[in-house]
């Protein structure tokens, strides 16, 4: 079984949780043994041109020890043979664009999205 | 399982703040109506849902005490789908994700939900007619 993880929420989760809630959750299932692809749209292709951390949480006294690094956790999945793919109008819509995807990003144009979810038994909007 | 379709449902929206939660009710409610066995992993706020701790409140704004409120609890919610599911002879299964569990405190759950993961979740997915993922926006 396949699965095509669809990521348009940006940010969702990233301060509090320490990371994107779905990334975690894929890779995860990934380490389960699952076979999986992620979509990044919307704003979330803001995850394919991230170089850093995420900015430490300060409140008071309290200052956030372990921020979020979003970059790692798609190197990661990359690394782990999960594809990760960028729709390339929504990088060009956010000025995106001319910077560099994270190593091994693929971008890829809205007309490749059906094949895309063809390629999986089940597609999972989040 | 007999031959009924199972569904596996993966939400994260927690209860009393969201409109989705309670489609995601309905939604459950309406494949237990046709027949399908389900299956839940609650994930992030949503593991509040089965929170054994949740309590009915009376509201004055309503003119309404305690019991003529009869104010809504998911848990209560969760616990007639149960009962629903078992009059069908249908299964209702509902895994909540420990470590979600955990960060907000809610480890007490009401009968028939239980603590899991990630894995948990690949595992419904995998033996499912098909998966619906309802995120938070």
């Amino acid at each position: 079984m396949k699965a095509l993880q669809v990521i348009d929420q940006a940010f969702r989760t990233t301060t509090e949780e320490q990371d994107d809630a779905i990334l975690w959750l894929t890779r995860s299932m990934r380490g389960a043994g699952g076979d999986l692809m992620v979509l990044l749209k919307g704003h979330a292709v803001h995850y394919a041109v991230l170089t850093g951390r995420q900015p430490p949480l300060t409140l008071g006294n309290w200052q956030q020890q372990q921020p979020a690094e979003l970059h790692r956790d798609i190197s990661g999945l990359v690394e782990s043979g999960v594809a990760v793919y960028a729709v390339e109008e929504d990088l060009i819509e956010r000025g995106l664009a001319r910077l560099p995807l994270q190593g091994g990003v693929q971008a890829i144009p809205r007309t490749r999205i059906p094949a895309l979810y063809e390629q999986a038994d089940q597609v999972w909007h989040w | 399982m007999s031959t009924h379709k199972t569904l596996t449902f993966a939400f994260m929206d927690p209860p009393f703040e969201s409109e989705r939660t309670v489609t995601f009710f309905r939604l459950l409610d309406a494949a237990l109506e046709r027949g399908a066995h389900v299956r839940i992993f609650a994930y992030e706020g949503a593991v509040g849902l089965s929170f054994a701790r949740q309590a009915a409140h009376g509201n004055a704004v309503h003119n309404r005490d305690l019991d003529s409120e009869k104010h809504p609890l998911t848990r209560e919610w969760i616990a007639s789908l149960q009962h629903k599911a078992a009059a069908k002879g249908l299964t209702f299964e509902w895994i909540n994700c420990g470590l979600c569990v955990d960060e907000r405190g809610v480890n007490e759950v009401i009968d028939g939900c239980g603590r899991g993961g990630p894995p948990d979740l690949w595992r419904y997915a995998t033996e499912a007619f098909n998966t619906l993922t309802i995120g938070t926006r």
